[in-house]
């Protein structure tokens, strides 16, 4: 542990002596009225909200935009720009780049890592929700193109008819957008089956820094043509550019699903009955998620999904939730249910006991108890979110950690950090740690952090396997990137971004190796 | 012997789509109990539950192809005890409510030398035809009380009465009968329980016993011909206006102007 603490130490003043071969970021202007004019010369009155001008709002109007999902984030943004064409976003780009005005992209503002919001440096926020239509669908080979700022649930619903859906899938998929998903390369519970974004997105279209339009919105499935340029968009959070259409293949909706709840003994049963499940499902199952007591209790008290009855969950150290999705319902329901008795008549079983939904209504309650943990989690106090990838078999060891680690602190209790969970997708080696506080105080952030960072350094996992990294964990990039991996993206953030415009504060760590000022302690933002 | 029946529907949570010749809802999607059956079932186990031993058994009936033995087994696996399926081929149009009041009366008279049936539960309708009927006309044929649209079900054995509260426009009803009765279910009796694994396996060594409607004497025939059926009007998409000057002037380019 110490041995680690200090490399952390160690890489992080090296960082800060390459970091001073480049330029410090230079700086940006806020946004005045002379700007305001500007915008009003490319967009429709209806498409800005400021509370500068003679059309000015209250304040109060850009909070939705100003505050993130978790109400961790806070910024002081006096301007959101709401374009209706790529053009449109093209203009306001070329005009920021020119002014040096820092720009947030923001889709859905369901991120939670503090990406999706300004940070005090005067940004102005371009929402992409006005860019929502459906560009194209080819139901023979499944290709969609839709507009960045279509919500996922509204694309579900869209290709629903042609039997179609989506690769990605996820609890905040009523408020997410296209966009704002492959800016943080969201993984969720389909990724087992489906892959990443990385696979899935055939091409986009991107407003670079410069306010060139980049069209790759191909719909090719095979094109090796030179560098793949989209991908380094995939996953960017906005800081290298503003995606505005996404061309997607999306997969045929599985004419067969069911899903199942286990009740496991212990934590030991997982892993030996993640490989039953592979080995006996094969290719029918979709998906095999992890959750903890506590995250289970916290998901059934918040009325997320309907639960076990008493007598099933009593004894259960944690649950599975399984998914199958295939083609014939009588050879995946035989699959499952062989599974199920298999493991249900052993000597030494792996589970306690389970449920089997029997029909929609059940299916949905049961994702619900999975999907709604994250709200659940939202609505019992302040979250501190940890979304890490390391080896199956340290899941229960690292929430365990994290919770002696606070109790050692003197914060677990009521007033402070009111509990720790772990719950996550087995199939993808991803756990989400998920500290519940009271609220967030510099204390217990102390506590976590680098705490969680050195213990998944220590277990050569990432900091961030799906959530990205935000002005949360840029400063900790280095305990999931070596220096040369940051270095050059550095080169790339400056090649498109020279003037540091887009998403200023975000991903890379800050040049001079300080953390990015937390909202509990900057000048600039506004504790909830 | 309190007795539940359970007839195979169309998921009520699946979006329902009219099949493209227009005599039927489109059947391509996962078939599961109709949500009123399963909430009668669920009913009859919590009886039990309430009851202990005063409920003798919980029988299941369901009509219909092969396939809808799963149904059965699915009630069987919520807590029934054993199950009747009046098989009737793939190919065979849906009975009429009818037609299968005519056939569980024929159930419930085969029942009695078993020591008969004091309560009959059903689903207030089926969601895939909405007739809504069959349980009135089982109380009907059979000459017992009915209590229709249940959301709350109480029966004092000692005194075989049965109170049932009943959803009607405006407020709630109770009632009181005599039993045997027969007692339709609404959404809001109860929340049907998951079927848990070792229940679903227990389920599978309990008895079904597939009969014939000639078995019954009965003739599953519809009278009626569905001439057509189409899905309602697309609804058209709504449309933002960002003022109310545009509001005014979109409902003058619809022909719509004020009176005063
Ligand atoms: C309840 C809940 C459950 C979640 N579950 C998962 C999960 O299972 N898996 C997972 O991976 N994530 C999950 N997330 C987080 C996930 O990252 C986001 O929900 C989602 O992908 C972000 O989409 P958004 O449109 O809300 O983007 P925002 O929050 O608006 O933005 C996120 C980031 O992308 C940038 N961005 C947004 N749109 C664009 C654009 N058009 N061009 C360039 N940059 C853009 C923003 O600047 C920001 O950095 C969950 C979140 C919630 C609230």
């Amino acid at each position: 542990m110490l041995a680690s603490r200090q490399f952390a130490r160690r890489l992080a003043t090296r960082n800060r002596r390459w970091a001073s071969s480049h330029a410090a970021t230079p700086a940006l202007n806020q946004v005045t009225e002379e700007d305001l004019a500007q915008f009003s010369k490319i967009l429709s009155p209806q498409s800005i909200l400021s509370t500068l001008g003679s059309n000015s709002v209250a304040s109060s109007e850009l909070e939705p935009f100003n505050n993130d999902w978790m109400g961790k984030y806070h910024g002081d943004s006096t301007t959101v720009l709401r374009p209706h064409t790529t053009k449109e976003v093209s203009e306001i780009v070329r005009y920021c780049n020119e002014r040096r005005i820092g720009i947030v992209p923001q889709g859905g503002n369901t991120g939670l890592v503090g990406g999706s919001v300004p940070t005090g440096r005067g940004e102005v926020v371009v929402s992409l929700r006005s860019m929502n239509n459906v560009r194209h669908f080819d139901p023979v080979s499944g290709t969609l193109v839709a507009d960045a700022g279509c919500v996922l649930q509204s694309l579900t619903d869209y290709l629903a008819p042609h039997n179609y859906i989506m690769p990605v899938e996820f609890g905040a998929k009523g408020s997410c957008m296209i966009g704002g998903n492959c800016s943080t390369n969201a993984g969720g519970v389909r990724l087992l089956r489906y892959g990443s974004l990385h696979g899935t997105v055939l091409g986009l279209e991107v407003v670079l820094p410069d306010g060139t339009i980049l069209d790759q919105l191909n719909t090719l499935r095979k094109d090796n043509t030179g560098y793949d340029l989209k991908q380094l968009f995939i996953g960017a959070e906005g800081t290298l550019g503003i995606i505005t259409g996404v061309s997607i293949l999306t997969p045929p909706a599985p004419q067969a699903s069911s899903n199942a709840v286990l009740a496991l003994p212990s934590f030991d049963s997982l892993l030996p009955l993640f490989q039953r499940a592979k080995r006996e499902l094969s290719e029918i199952l979709s998906a095999f998620e992890y959750i903890d007591r506590g995250a289970y209790e916290l998901s059934v008290r918040h009325g997320q999904g309907r639960g076990l009855s008493p007598e099933e969950s009593e004894g259960a150290e944690c649950f599975v939730l399984i998914e199958t999705s295939g083609g014939r319902r009588e050879h995946d329901e035989e699959k499952l249910s062989n599974l199920l008795e298999g493991l249900l008549s052993e000597d030494k079983p792996l589970i306690n006991t389970g449920v089997l939904s029997q029909d929609a209504t059940q299916f949905a309650s049961i994702w619900g108890l999975r999907e709604g943990i994250t709200e659940a989690v939202s609505k019992e106090g302040k979250a501190y979110k940890y979304d890490i990838s390391i080896p199956l078999s340290a899941f229960k060891e690292v929430v365990d950690a994290t919770r002696e680690r606070l109790r050692e602190k003197g914060l677990l209790r009521p007033d402070a950090v009111k509990e720790v969970v772990g719950y996550g997708h087995i199939g993808d080696g991803n756990l989400h740690l998920n500290v519940v506080a009271a609220k967030y105080t510099p204390e217990i952030e102390a506590a976590l952090e680098p705490f969680v960072y050195e213990l998944v350094g220590k277990y050569k996992g990432s900091i961030s396997a799906e959530h990205g990294l935000g002005v949360m964990k840029a400063h900790a990039l280095h305990y999931s990137k070596n220096e040369v991996s940051i270095e050059w993206m550095r080169r790339i953030k400056s090649l498109f971004d020279p003037n540091g415009i887009m998403n200023p504060g975000k991903v890379l760590p800050p040049p001079d190796g300080t953390h990015e000022p937390s909202p509990e302690n900057t000048g600039t933002a506004r504790i909830a | 012997m309190p007795h539940g029946d359970v007839c195979r529907t169309i998921d009520y949570a699946v979006k329902i789509r009219v099949n493209p010749n227009q005599t039927g809802v489109d059947t391509n999607v996962k078939h599961s109990m109709n949500p009123f059956d399963e909430i009668a079932v669920e009913e009859a186990v919590r009886l039990r539950e309430k009851l202990k031993d005063e409920v003798k058994s919980i029988k299941v009936v369901t009509i219909g192809p092969t396939k809808a033995s799963d149904t059965l087994r699915t009630a069987l696996a919520m807590g029934a005890d054993s199950g009747i399926h009046i098989e009737v081929p793939e190919s065979a149009p849906a009975p009429e409510p009818l037609g299968v009041a005519k056939a569980l009366k024929a159930v419930i008279d085969r029942e009695k030398e078993k020591g008969g049936v004091d309560l009959v539960i059903m689903g207030k309708q089926a969601i895939d035809d909405d007739a809504g009927q069959t349980g009135q006309m089982l109380a009907g044929i059979r000459g017992w009380a009915q209590a229709t649209f249940a959301s709350k079900l109480v029966v004092d054995t000692g005194k075989s009465e049965a109170s049932v509260t009943r959803e009607i426009d405006g407020g709630l009803e109770e009632v009181r009968c005599k039993l045997p009765a027969v007692v339709t279910t609404d959404l809001r009796l109860n929340e049907p329980r998951y079927a848990s694994l070792p229940n679903i396996m227990k389920a599978k060594k309990k008895p079904i016993e597939k009969i014939s409607p000639s078995d019954l004497g009965v003739d599953l025939t519809p009278i009626f011909e569905t001439l057509k059926v189409s899905e309602p009007p697309k609804r058209q998409g709504g449309q933002k206006v960002a003022s109310v000057d545009e509001l005014v002037a979109k409902l003058k380019e619809a022909g719509i102007t004020a009176v005063s």
